[in-house]
């Protein structure tokens, strides 16, 4: 049986991922399957992220396999100053998985290469969380009825949000053009726009929410503005309303349009637009079920 | 009065390394890199010596020994016109420049402070991404850091 861990989004090629969001697919079409019976997953979760790790234990619940683990660190021995190598060789002498989350940033790249088990990245400081790119992809291929040849337009912080920056590198298999609509204070980072052009990839920038850029959209992922992002609070109560999207700025938008979000919103998406059959944030947490499982079943090198 | 003895000399080495052209105000980083302060072999050490290449230079001489070439290599991190002479019986025997890794253990250290390496008792791991103007990039945390922040554990 071949394992492998996944930590970040650019461990899988083109066509593992492919071949994921087709076996995504066929668990959304029948996701209760005993094909993990008689194995334990521990889902460690050192920093609290209650979104994420219910949608993996769900996954593993509903694939017959056996959950420990916790969900707050100051409940574990590392709250005693243990190591997390010394957490993560005792764990892995109980479980066939481990899915992590952690604080620090390449806590999972550590974790994945002294495990004897693979490991599943769910989340490591601002760092990566492949999982939500994975359903990100799920939910546009879903939608879209490909990946290829998309304007994905990203809106919001494009600094500092980890989920645009993993969706821009995954997305660069299928010749996308990006749009990213931002403040100045959080545009899209230089390093990014120059994997874009390495990868011949047109993108085009704006720091204006306007109908012109969203009327040609595909998709618009949507991001919060976080308001501690912000060196200048000043700055921060200028544009915290500039990139809301309200229902009646979709009037004149593409018949195909999705609205992804990774939630949790705050004020960037109006609450009329949920109504709108173009919303699709709250069906995309629901995909990230059958991503994760489609996940659990590629590191542990089961076929579905 | 003896005028003579005025100028210190520094003996010619026997046998060991020369390593030459060292930017002045890298001298101490690479002293650091070769962890030449544990080192009980005699060293020499010259700096802000005029140089035709690069200005002024540091200069180490290290007697009776002799490095691994990865050991060397990676002072290129800091001195990438460093030059190595190897010395046997006071002939140089050997002149070479120093070339960058791909990938740097230990040696740096990630200046992200929420990167595991600061965190963990562990060894750092560097991918080098561009050998020209020098950059690297964290195993762990994935941060790239250019030359003039690279800091030295």
């Amino acid at each position: 049986m071949k394992r492998e861990s996944l930590v970040s989004i650019t461990d899988f090629s083109k066509e593992e991922i492919l071949d994921l969001l087709q076996k995504a697919s066929r668990f959304e079409a029948n996701p209760n399957q005993k094909i993990l019976e008689g194995k334990v997953v521990a889902t460690l979760f050192f920093e609290p992220s209650t979104r994420t790790r219910l949608s993996f234990e769900t996954a593993v619940n509903r694939l017959g396999g056996r959950i420990i683990g916790f969900s707050d660190a100051s409940t574990t021995s590392s709250s005693k100053g243990e190591t997390l190598k010394d957490t993560i060789m005792m764990v892995s002498n109980y479980v066939d998985l481990i899915i992590m989350r952690h604080h620090l940033e390449g806590a999972a790249r550590y974790a994945s290469e002294i495990a004897s088990v693979p490991v599943i990245n769910a989340g490591d400081g601002a760092n990566q969380h492949p999982s939500q790119t994975m359903l990100d992809l799920y939910s546009i291929y879903k939608t879209q009825g490909t990946l290829s040849n998309l304007n994905i337009t990203m809106v919001g912080d494009l600094k500092y949000g980890r989920t645009v920056h993993s969706l821009l590198m995954a997305m660069s298999h299928f010749n996308p053009t990006f749009h990213f609509v931002a403040p100045d204070e959080l545009k899209m980072p230089i390093e990014y726009k120059i994997f874009c052009e390495q990868h011949h990839i047109p993108y085009f920038e704006h720091s204006e929410f306007s109908e012109e850029v969203i009327n040609q959209a595909d998709i618009l992922y949507m991001t919060r503005v976080q308001r501690e992002r912000f060196t200048d609070l000043m700055e921060y109560e200028k544009v915290k309303n500039v990139y809301t999207l309200h229902n009646s700025m979709l009037d004149h938008s593409k018949e195909n349009l999705r609205i992804l979000h990774p939630l949790p919103r705050v004020n960037e998406i109006s609450y009329d637009v949920d109504s709108n059959p173009k919303a699709y944030y709250f069906q995309q947490a629901k995909n990230g079920l059958y991503a994760r499982q489609a996940i659990i079943c590629k590191v542990l090198g089961i076929e579905v | 009065m003896n005028v003579e003895k005025k100028e210190l000399k520094v003996a010619a080495l026997e046998n060991g390394t020369v390593i030459d052209h060292i930017p002045s105000n890298q001298l101490f980083k690479v002293v650091s890199i070769l962890g030449l302060e544990k080192c009980p072999n005699s060293i020499t050490i010259g700096n802000n010596l005029a140089s035709k290449k690069i200005g002024r230079k540091g200069i180490i001489k290290v007697a009776d020994r002799f490095f691994k070439e990865d050991d060397l290599n990676k002072i290129a991190l800091v001195a990438p016109e460093a030059q190595i002479n190897i010395i046997r019986d006071y002939q140089v025997t050997e002149k070479r420049k120093v070339s960058l890794p791909d990938v740097v253990h230990g040696i740096i250290r990630c200046n992200n402070p929420k990167c595991i390496t600061n965190n963990e008792p562990m060894e750092t791991i560097f991918h080098v991404t561009d050998k020209v103007n020098i950059q690297v990039k964290c195993h762990y945390c994935e941060r790239s850091v250019s030359k003039d922040e690279i800091e030295i554990c």
